[in-house]
């Protein structure tokens, strides 16, 4: 009922909107859009996999960031959301991190903390770093190898500290024998077997069994080094202790904060961030059209979500700003899939009708549109990650011939499946994403040419863990066609597909693969991929997994997601970079003046 | 408005142009109709009489015959409230003790009201207002016109109430309007309206709402201040049985228009008109039983928008056939003087109507 | 009346109790109704179902409501200690929780919020009062004429009008067309002016609708109360026409405006939602969208307790103003 009301009210809040837009629009449009960067913006897609305004920065002024969501914590050990990821390197530092490029180069690792990228020894087994000299924290005391591990020991507490990704534990301590240094009985709460301190400058990694995208998850924030002395446990996310340039000078969570520099920090100890802006601040807002609109007003410079301005913000920005959009790929794809424990999903030909009779073309449109929808999805690993293909691998046909939805195929295969005159399933989709709805009506309509009908199940979208994540319910509601999307933890196949194909990630609860997919030769890839270093290796093996995925037919590809993000003209050295799935870099955003 | 000034001048009352009288109050033609959706109200249609002061006239009439309205433009008051309505029309002369109020200044005339003419309503407790005291109501009422601090007022109101007979009336002064009987709300009615000492007092059904016990209490209390006071008093009631002990003068008005008027004594024992007849005929009467006391007038009172052509009264007389040619239905009865100051409009002769009074009507009362 | 004040308070507490009840009964309850799992919202996306027991734990999720209750009420009098692998903090009266997401104490966020609220809710009540009240009763003195027609429909419109839509075209003219100002909400500790900027769009947005209705109350309440005897009364003193609207009129309009304005007070406390989020202003309603979205109990309990008690004092300083404009109200 609730939730109905709210949809109700936002398509009633959507059409106001629409029409406060297109008075606006008309109202202010008298200057046309002939001068192109009249304003010093670098023009559309000019920050798009590409460097813009590098040579305009300036040392000093203040970048300011607006957003409709907070993070979920600033916590190093506890955030999750792509956005907080790349914002907290402004005062969080890793061993090593990702290189500030754009496009592919921006998601190689790059020594942060460390002096390089590690020796690996003891076949893959053993990972040794040593520490940068001159690395400090925020009171000028030394960056330690105890304060390393002791943030990474912090991931362990997931009963004080919930929210944050756990490939540490995995591949650490797969088996979870340590409690987490609140519970560490040890005097230095350093009784992590799996990670040694031999002296202050020194870290050792032993892993139980190697794995090839280990260095990838020392990237990540969750390996963040945390000062014992300054860990505030559950509130350390209302103030982080800062190893970076900049420090927190206040934060209100639902309002915004305020980072200043960190004086203490060493611009020589840090290869990678430059630190130009004196202050970075973020506002808050509950209302998206009002901060797309101060986007487009120069209020502000940059989202700190990165989900591409709303409807009416394109509408205006693209009229009159389209040099200050870019409009990247992100890493996210968007998707049904069919559970194979619902019947006929269990043949691989009812799943293949599927995907034949779907209309590519009506799906992306409700997504919205090849702008801010994104392109039509011909298969399973982002363009952003190593081994993706992009439109190039489309082995069903999607984004050509068959992008208007294939009938006579479909029904062949039906045929093969031996339903030939169709059948009966149900679509489950989350209720508050409106264009989740959308893809899921477009569906129904497609597949009732080849004679399947489809029902739409609507669920509340905060418990996906407990509804479409759990295989029995899945299989007790009938639930054959499942909506969703995902994105890349880390630009790796197995940062982005482990949770979704390998067999051993089947949880009865929070489980994330949907389709079941029990497939021998697609575990073997994984472990595969896991042993083996060699990068161009890892890659033709990404490759040959989402093949295999593909080939299976277990997924229907929607889109790879595009966003139409704002950048303000005041800001130069500006990028996207595949470390962030298509984001902005944060860290190195400069200001073309310093007032 | 033809019809208007073809009946207006019948009376041989003075015109318009006529200088200031001697009376006290006189009011000349007075006409108050209210424009409606409907047509036009004749609330009061050419109305004259005269009041001297220290003497009682008494209006009597159903309701709808006009006599509140004649009461409310005196006050000056037959507008008031009608926001965004179409306004009343007000025509005639209102002479009060040399001044004509009707084209005077409305300012000055809101100046002499309260002050030299005052006024009690019919039902006390919704004409004092429910959130101030009756002390609070009093004092403003004389500070309107008399720049005196609140203190002094005060005492006055006290003073006023102590007349009208409100027992510890220092304390009582203090009371809301809720807090008061019935009797004692218009006692308090009556106080506020003498204490600036008015000079015209109009009392518009000042009994109806109260027990029967209390009424005379009240009539007395209005007599005894006029004596006191020496003030002109207008009472209006429909019950001739208020006015008979208490007025000078009658006035029977019916259809906005007067039918008869003259000597108290003169209108209740030789009353020359049928519709004053049928007053006298339900009047309760304390020494006649139940079943015999009450002769009603039969049928219901005029359309004020469409009076009945000829004599208004036409269709409830019993005797309407009792001139020629049909007369009593299509010209209307001017007043005309049946005895030294008594004044009747009928088209029945003289004879006819003493003949059936003493005849007819008389031994049935 | 004193009498009437504590049985008017102690009803007071119960009926707080009971919201609580009814909270924590919507939160926990219904959930379980349908199927799902609160926990498993608060952990990551691989998390397994340890982690997803031990947030439980920690969160006090796995205790019987009852105890949670009585926890909670607890924390509120004499404070209480919480204790969730080895992070051990004690939360001093009055307590009401950490917020489940951000951790932050509940009471420091209801103490900042609530003034930005309260600030919202008096400045445009002010506004409606004056303009509400004032075309209300011009309308009823001018009735049927061409002001009062116009008043009327703008009343109707502001009525109907959703306040995002008036919101949304208030800031898009005022704010990014005409740029007459920053529609940005800046604290009023930091600047009364830039407070005051901020806060006009969001009191004027807000005060239409409101004034739209207390408008077409009042012009009802004063043509009903022009009739009254009392009225001619006060003309038949000789009291000047503004004296009798202004001061014996008037009065008795404001008792249905009265009462009418401490419910709308107290409920515009808790509701001020639809504003706030329009405007981006950081009160009660808007925390508590958030936490409804996030599944953050504490903030809910808490907010919902804050503007509960809200309502119910601007119930009781209504009654108790009831009585002192109307002396035949008594409190017994």
């Amino acid at each position: 009922m609730t939730t109905q009301r709210t949809s109700g009210r936002r398509k009633q809040a959507l059409a106001a909107a629409a029409v406060v837009a297109g008075l606006l629009t008309t109202a202010a449009c008298g200057g046309g859009n002939g001068s192109g960067s009249k304003n010093g913006a670098a023009g559309f897609d000019a920050a798009n996999n590409k460097v813009a305004q590098a040579d305009q920065v300036k040392k000093g002024g203040t970048l300011k960031f607006v957003s409709t969501q907070d993070a979920d914590s600033w916590d190093t050990t506890r955030g999750y959301y792509g956005f907080m990821w790349d914002f907290s390197r402004y005062y969080s530092r890793q061993l090593l991190t990702y290189k500030t490029a754009p496009g592919a180069t921006g998601a190689q690792l790059t020594p942060d903390l460390a002096t390089d990228t590690g020796k690996v020894t003891d076949g893959g087994k053993t990972y040794t770093f040593t520490l940068r000299p001159g690395i400090t924290w925020e009171d000028g005391k030394p960056i330690t190898s105890q304060d390393v591990k002791y943030g990474i020991e912090r991931s362990w507490a997931q009963d004080v500290l919930s929210g944050g990704p756990v490939y540490l534990q995995s591949m650490l301590d797969p088996n979870n024998t340590y409690k987490g240094p609140y519970k560490d009985t040890s005097q230095d709460h350093l009784g992590l077997k799996a990670v040694d301190t031999p002296d202050a400058k020194t870290i050792v990694f032993h892993l139980p069994k190697p794995n090839s995208d280990f260095l990838q998850v020392l990237a990540m924030v969750t390996a963040s080094p945390v000062r014992q002395d300054k860990d505030t446990k559950s509130k350390y996310g209302l103030h982080p202790f800062s190893s970076g340039p900049y420090k927190f000078q206040s934060y209100s969570p639902g309002k915004g904060l305020v980072l200043v520099r960190n004086d203490k920090w060493n611009a020589s100890s840090d290869p990678v961030r430059k630190a130009y802006p004196d202050e970075i601040t973020l506002d808050i807002s509950t209302n998206q059209t009002d901060s797309d609109q101060r986007l487009i007003n120069g209020d502000y410079d940059i989202d700190l979500s990165q989900t591409g301005l709303g409807p009416q913000g394109r509408q205006i920005a693209l009229k009159q700003n389209k040099d200050n959009l870019d409009n990247p790929v992100l890493g996210f794809i968007r998707y049904a899939t069919f559970p194979t424990s619902v019947k006929p999903f269990d043949n691989i030909h009812c799943r293949k009708a599927v995907i034949y009779a779907a209309d590519h073309v009506s799906i992306q449109t409700a997504r919205g549109g090849p702008v801010a929808g994104g392109d039509i999805g011909t298969n399973m690993l982002p363009p952003s990650v190593a081994g993706g293909e992009g439109q190039k691998y489309d082995p069903y046909n999607i984004a050509g011939s068959g992008k208007n939805g294939d009938i006579a195929k479909a029904k062949d295969e039906l045929k093969q499946c031996g339903q030939p005159n169709g059948f009966s399933t149900t679509i489950a989709v989350r209720n508050n994403k409106s264009q989740e709805v959308a893809t899921a009506e477009s569906m129904q309509a497609s597949l009732k040419k080849v004679g399947i009908n489809a029902d739409i199940y609507q669920y509340d979208g905060s418990q996906i863990a407990g509804i479409i994540g759990s295989p029995s319910n899945v299989a007790k509601k009938k639930l054959g066609i499942v909506i969703m999307g995902w994105g890349p933890d880390f630009p790796t196949v197995q940062g982005y597909g482990i949770p979704l194909w390998d067999s051993k990630y089947i949880l009865q609860s929070g489980n994330n693969n949907y389709a079941l997919i029990n497939d021998k030769t697609i575990d073997g890839l994984f472990d595969q991929y896991t042993t083996t270093l060699d990068e161009s290796q890892k890659t033709q093996i990404s490759t040959e997994i989402n093949h295999k995925v593909m080939e299976g037919a277990y997924y229907l590809p929607f889109t790879f997601e595009k966003v139409l993000n704002w950048r303000s003209s005041r800001i130069g050295n500006v990028y996207t970079t595949n470390a962030y799935s298509g984001y902005y870099d944060f860290v190195n955003i400069g200001l073309k003046s310093s007032k | 408005m033809t019809e208007l000034s073809k009946t207006g001048a019948a009376v041989g009352e003075p015109t318009a142009a006529s200088p200031a009288p001697t009376s006290f109050l006189e009011v000349r033609d007075l006409r108050v109709h209210f424009p409606t959706d409907d047509g036009l109200v004749k609330s009061v249609d050419g109305l004259s009489f005269q009041l001297e002061k220290g003497k009682t006239l008494g209006i009597v009439g159903e309701s709808g015959s006009g006599k509140s309205v004649t009461s409310l433009g005196i006050m000056g008051l037959h507008t008031a409230g009608q926001y965004g309505k179409r306004k009343a029309q007000i025509s005639g002369e209102i002479w009060l003790d040399g001044t004509e109020l009707l084209s005077a200044d409305p300012d000055e005339v809101r100046r002499l009201r309260g002050r030299q003419m005052a006024m009690i309503f019919q039902d006390p407790l919704s004409a004092l207002h429910p959130y101030y005291t009756i002390g609070q109501q009093i004092v403003e009422a004389y500070r309107i016109h008399h720049d005196v601090d609140k203190k002094t007022a005060k005492k006055r109101a006290v003073e006023m109430l102590d007349r009208v007979g409100i027992p510890q009336p220092d304390k009582r002064v203090d009371n809301y309007p809720h807090e008061f009987s019935g009797g004692m709300r218009q006692r308090a009615m009556i106080a506020m309206s003498l204490v600036n000492n008015p000079e015209l007092l109009i009392a518009d059904e000042p009994t109806t709402a109260l027990d029967v016990t209390v009424q005379a209490q009240i009539l007395d209390l209005i007599r005894d201040v006029q004596k006191e006071f020496g003030s002109a008093v207008i009472i209006i009631t429909h019950d001739l049985g208020v006015v008979a002990e208490l007025a000078d003068d009658l006035l029977v008005m019916y259809g906005g228009r007067c039918v008869e008027r003259g000597p108290a004594e003169k209108v209740f024992y030789e009353p020359r008109h049928p519709y004053t007849w049928g007053l006298l005929g339900s009047m309760p009467r304390l020494d006649r039983d139940q079943q015999e006391r009450l002769i009603p007038v039969k049928g219901s009172p005029p359309s004020l928008i469409n009076v009945p052509s000829g004599c208004a009264f036409n269709p409830r007389c019993p005797y309407a056939d009792v001139p020629k040619d049909n007369v009593t239905r299509t010209v209307r009865p001017e007043l005309a003087e049946v005895d030294s100051r008594h004044w009747a409009a009928c088209h029945m002769t003289e004879e006819q109507r003493e003949r059936i009074w003493t005849e007819e009507i008389a031994p049935k009362l | 009346m004193l009498a009437y004040l504590i049985r008017r308070l102690f009803a007071a507490a119960v009926m707080l109790v009971v919201i609580v009840l009814v909270v924590f009964s919507i939160f926990f309850l219904v959930p379980k109704w349908a199927g799902v799992d609160i926990a498993t919202s608060f952990v990551g996306k691989q998390a397994d179902p340890h982690a997803v027991e031990a947030v439980r734990e920690k969160l006090g999720l796995s205790d019987p409501i009852y105890a949670q209750v009585w926890h909670f009420f607890k924390g509120i009098f004499v404070g209480r200690t919480y204790a969730a692998g080895g992070d051990v903090t004690h939360c001093a009266a009055p307590c009401f929780g950490y917020s489940f997401r951000s951790e932050q104490a509940v009471w420091p966020v209801l103490t900042d919020r609530f003034p930005v609220t309260l600030g919202l809710a008096l400045g445009a009540a002010v506004l409606w009062l004056v303009f509400g009240v004032a075309a209300g009763v011009l309308s009823a003195l001018k009735r049927g004429s061409l002001w009062d027609r116009g008043a009327m429909v703008v009343a109707l419109s502001g009525v109907s009008l959703p306040i995002y839509f008036t919101g949304l075209l208030a800031s898009s003219i005022f704010v990014f067309g005409l740029h007459w100002m920053d529609g940005k909400y800046v604290s009023i500790s930091d600047s009364f002016t830039g407070w005051l900027g901020g806060m006009i769009l969001p009191w004027v947005t807000l005060a239409f609708l409101y004034a739209a209705m207390y408008a077409r109350i009042t012009r009802a309440t004063m043509m009903e109360v022009l009739g009254e005897d009392y009225i001619r009364t006060a003309r038949a003193k000789g009291l000047a026409e503004q004296v009798v609207i202004g001061k014996h009129a008037m009065r008795s309009t404001m008792t249905p405006i009265l009462t009418m304005l401490g419910m709308d007070l107290g409920a515009l406390i808790g509701g001020a939602i639809l504003t706030e989020t329009t405007f981006s202003i950081p009160g009660l309603g808007q925390a508590v969208l958030t936490a409804i979205k996030n599944q953050d109990l504490p903030i809910i309990l808490g907010v919902t307790l804050i503007t509960s008690l809200a309502v119910l004092v601007a119930n009781l300083v209504v009654d108790i103003l009831y009585a002192v404009i109307d002396p035949r109200v008594r409190l017994s």
